[in-house]
C-alpha cells in the first residue's frame, strides 16, 4: 500500500477555534537547594489551545515540557512563574492560592504517568472518583452517582460493584481508567494528561488512547498530552509544539509538521524513531545529548547539535515566528514566514 | 548453534500464595553473530528468560546449554569461561554503573577478572582502544560516570561488557530509559558492534518497533510462553498467532496518515 501524504494548507487546515488558554511569555524558575540561586526550565513559551483541542506537547527529559504543564495548574509550589497564563478570560498566576484551588479540578484537571502513586491505596475507588465533587460541596449520593456514570463512561466493567473495590484490585488499565475518572468527574474544559500511557503496555496504551480521543469529542474536552513518544502524537493529536531546552522550537499542525518538519530538531526526532510498518536501512542519530539547564550554549541551545548550523545561529537566540501555519524558531526560515 | 534454551520452566515463591510460575517450557535458540529479539508485554517472563542465560538464576526443569557448556551446572573453569564469553547491559544506566569508579575501573574491571592482561599499562591501552570503538573520547578514562548523560553512560556500559570479548551480550531494555535523540545514537552502537565483532545480541524489549530495526530473528512471549518465533519478515509481515497481531497492531506509527489509518481499521475490526 501507497501512502500519499496531502499537504496540508488553508483548505484543509483544523478550523481556527477560540481559544481556551492562551500562554504569553511563560517562564519557570526552579530553586537550586538553598543557595537562593535558581536555574531557568521554561525559557519563555507563548502557545494557545483552542476549546476542545488536542495538542501534544513532545520534548526529551529536561526540555522543560512537564513543568509548563505543570505551571498552568500551579503545581509546584517552590516554582517561580512569570508571564501570563490566561485561563478563559482569567490570569491564573495572578489568582489567590484559594481561587487556583477552586479552579483545579472543575476548570482544569490533570493525570499523571504512574496511576498507582497517584491513587490512595487505603480509600475506595467510588470514595477517590467522588472526591473532587464532595470537597465543592456536593452530597454524598450525588457525588457517588456521579461517579458511576463517569467510570461507566470510561469503559469500567461492573462499575456499579467495583466502587467499594479498593485500587489493588484493579489491573494497570483498569487504574488509568480510574484515574482518568479522578480527573473528568468534576467536567474540566482542560485535561492535562503528563505521560498518561507510558506504563502502559502497547495494547492497554491502545485502549486508553482510544477512551481520550472519545471522551474528548463528545465532552469537546481540550487536551494538553504530554509525551516524548512521537507514534502517539500522530495518532492521538491534532497539534504538536515541539519543546527543546526550555523553548518552543516548532508548533503546527500534526499533519503539516510530520510531513515537512521546518526545524532540524523536529526533522532529527523524526528520523531517529524505528517504525513498526516499514525496515529502514539506518536510524538518524542526533549527536550529543540535549543540555542541561544551567549549561545552555549561546545563541540557539540547538546549534551544537545541529547539522545545518551556521555562523549566525552560535550567537543569536532565534524567534518562534511563524512558517506557513506552524511557527518555528530557527534561524534557516528568517524572512521565509508569511 | 551457539546457546540452546530446551524448554526451560520457572516459578517464583509468592508465599503465601503458591509459587507462580513464570515460564512454561520455553525453548529458543541462539546463532553466532545473530540479533534476536525478546518481546512481549509486562509479565511476559522476558527478563527471566535474559536472567537465565545469564545463569543469574536458575530454571527449574529444562536445560541451557552454551557451546558445549551445561550452564545449569557449571562450576570451575566452564562457569569463567561461560561468564566472560556471554555478557550484559542493563536498563538503567544509572542504577547499573559505580558511582565511586572512574570509567577505566569500570570497563577494566572484566580484563582484571579474567586476567587479560598482564600489566596496568595494557589494560589502560584496552580500554582507551575499546572507548574509542563505543564512540567515547579516552581522555575522559579518570572521571567519574556523574559527568556524563545517559547516553554516555550506556556506551561505557556497553563497553565494559564488550572489552572481554564475549561472544553473545544479552541487553534487557537498554534503550528504554534514553531519550528519543539519543536511543537511535545507541541502537547504532550495538547494530555496529554486532557486524564488527560477530556478536550475537539477545534484546529484551517491550518497544516492537527498535525490535523490527536491530533483530533479525523474533521470540513473541505471552504469560511466560512462546506465542511464536520466526524471522523479521515472518513475524513483522506475516504475523500467524492473533496475539502477534494484537501486539503489532495496537503499536502506535509515528505518521499521522498511517497511524490514523491503523487505528481506525483495527477500531472497526474490535466493533465487529
Amino acid at each position: 500500500m501507497r501512502i500519499v501524504h496531502p499537504m496540508p494548507d488553508e483548505s484543509t487546515a483544523t478550523p481556527v477555534r477560540a481559544p481556551l488558554v492562551t500562554v504569553d511569555r511563560l517562564t519557570v524558575d526552579m530553586p537550586l537547594g538553598r543557595s537562593g540561586s535558581s536555574v531557568r526550565i521554561v525559557d519563555g513559551v507563548d502557545f494557545t489551545i483552542g476549546v476542545g483541542e488536542r495538542v501534544a506537547l513532545v520534548g526529551e527529559s529536561g526540555s522543560g515540557k512537564s513543568l509548563t504543564a505543570r505551571a498552568l495548574m500551579r503545581l509546584d509550589r517552590l516554582a517561580k512563574l512569570s508571564g501570563r497564563v490566561d485561563f478563559d478570560g482569567i490570569d491564573l498566576l495572578k489568582l489567590s492560592d484559594r481561587d487556583m484551588g477552586k479552579l483545579r479540578g472543575s476548570s482544569i484537571a490533570m493525570v499523571f504517568q504512574d496511576p498507582m502513586s497517584f491513587l490512595d491505596p487505603l480509600m475506595t475507588i467510588g470514595d477517590q472518583v467522588a472526591e473532587t465533587l464532595r470537597i465543592r460541596g456536593i452530597g454524598k449520593a450525588e457525588a457517588r452517582k456521579r461517579a458511576l456514570a463517569v467510570l461507566d463512561e470510561l469503559g469500567v466493567d461492573r462499575a456499579a460493584e467495583r466502587l467499594d473495590a479498593y485500587p489493588h484490585e484493579f489491573s494497570g488499565g483498569m487504574r488509568q481508567r480510574v484515574v482518568l475518572a479522578m480527573a473528568l468527574v468534576g467536567e474540566p474544559r482542560l485535561l492535562i494528561a503528563d505521560e498518561p500511557t507510558t506504563a502502559l503496555d502497547v495494547r492497554v496504551q491502545d485502549q486508553v488512547l482510544d477512551l481520550l480521543d472519545d471522551v474528548s469529542t463528545r465532552r469537546g474536552l481540550a487536551v494538553l498530552f504530554i509525551t516524548h513518544d512521537l507514534g502517539v502524537v500522530a495518532g492521538f493529536a491534532e497539534r504538536v509544539m515541539v519543546m527543546y531546552s526550555g523553548r518552543i522550537v516548532e508548533d503546527g499542525d500534526v499533519a503539516s509538521v510530520f510531513a515537512k518538519p521546518n526545524h532540524p530538531y523536529t526533522q532529527g526526532l523524526i528520523k531517529a524513531v524505528p517504525r513498526i510498518d516499514q525496515d529502514l536501512n539506518t536510524l538518524y542519530a542526533i549527536p550529543g545529548a540535549p543540555p542541561p539547564p544551567l549549561a545552555r550554549p549561546s545563541g540557539c541551545p540547538f546549534h551544537p547539535r545541529c547539522d545545518q548550523r551556521f555562523d549566525r545561529c552560535g550567537k543569536d537566540l532565534p524567534a518562534l515566528l511563524p512558517v506557513g501555519l506552524s511557527r518555528v524558531a530557527c534561524h534557516l526560515l528568517d524572512g521565509k514566514g508569511a | 548453534m551457539l546457546m540452546s534454551i530446551d524448554s526451560i520452566s520457572k516459578s517464583y515463591n509468592a508465599f503465601p500464595n503458591p509459587p507462580a510460575k513464570v515460564l512454561h517450557d520455553v525453548t529458543l535458540n541462539v546463532d553466532t553473530g545473530e540479533a534476536i529479539g525478546l518481546v512481549g508485554e509486562s509479565g511476559s517472563g522476558k527478563s527471566t528468560i535474559a536472567k537465565c542465560m545469564l545463569a543469574l538464576i536458575k530454571p527449574e526443569e529444562g536445560a541451557i546449554t552454551y557451546d558445549g557448556i551445561d550452564v545449569i551446572h557449571a562450576k570451575g573453569e566452564d562457569l569463567r569461561r561461560f561468564r566472560r564469553e556471554v555478557q550484559m547491559v542493563f536498563q538503567d544506566p544509572y542504577g547499573s554503573l559505580n558511582p565511586r569508579m572512574t570509567v577505566e575501573e569500570l570497563i577494566g574491571e572484566g580484563i582484571l577478572i579474567h586476567k587479560l592482561e598482564p600489566t596496568a599499562a595494557a589494560r589502560r591501552a584496552r580500554v582507551a582502544e575499546m572507548m574509542e570503538m563505543v564512540g567515547l573520547n579516552p581522555n575522559d578514562m579518570d572521571r567519574y560516570t556523574r559527568s556524563f548523560s545517559g547516553g554516555q553512560r550506556q556506551r561505557i556500559a556497553i563497553a565494559r561488557a564488550l572489552v572481554i570479548r564475549p561472544r553473545i551480550l544479552v541487553c534487557d531494555e537498554p534503550v528504554a530509559a534514553l531519550d528519543v535523540s539519543v536511543q537511535a545514537q545507541v541502537i547504532n552502537l550495538l547494530q555496529d558492534m554486532q557486524k564488527k565483532l560477530n556478536l550475537a545480541i539477545v534484546f529484551v524489549a517491550h518497544d516492537l518497533a527498535v525490535v523490527r530495526h536491530l533483530c533479525e530473528k523474533i521470540v513473541v512471549l505471552h504469560k511466560g510462553k512462546v506465542v511464536e518465533q520466526g524471522t523479521r519478515e515472518q513475524i513483522f509481515d506475516k504475523p500467524q498467532m492473533p496475539y502477534t497481531q494484537s501486539l503489532l497492531a495496537a503499536v502506535p506509527v509515528p505518521d499521522p496518515v498511517v497511524g490514523r489509518a491503523r487505528r481506525a481499521a483495527r477500531r472497526l475490526e474490535t466493533a465487529n
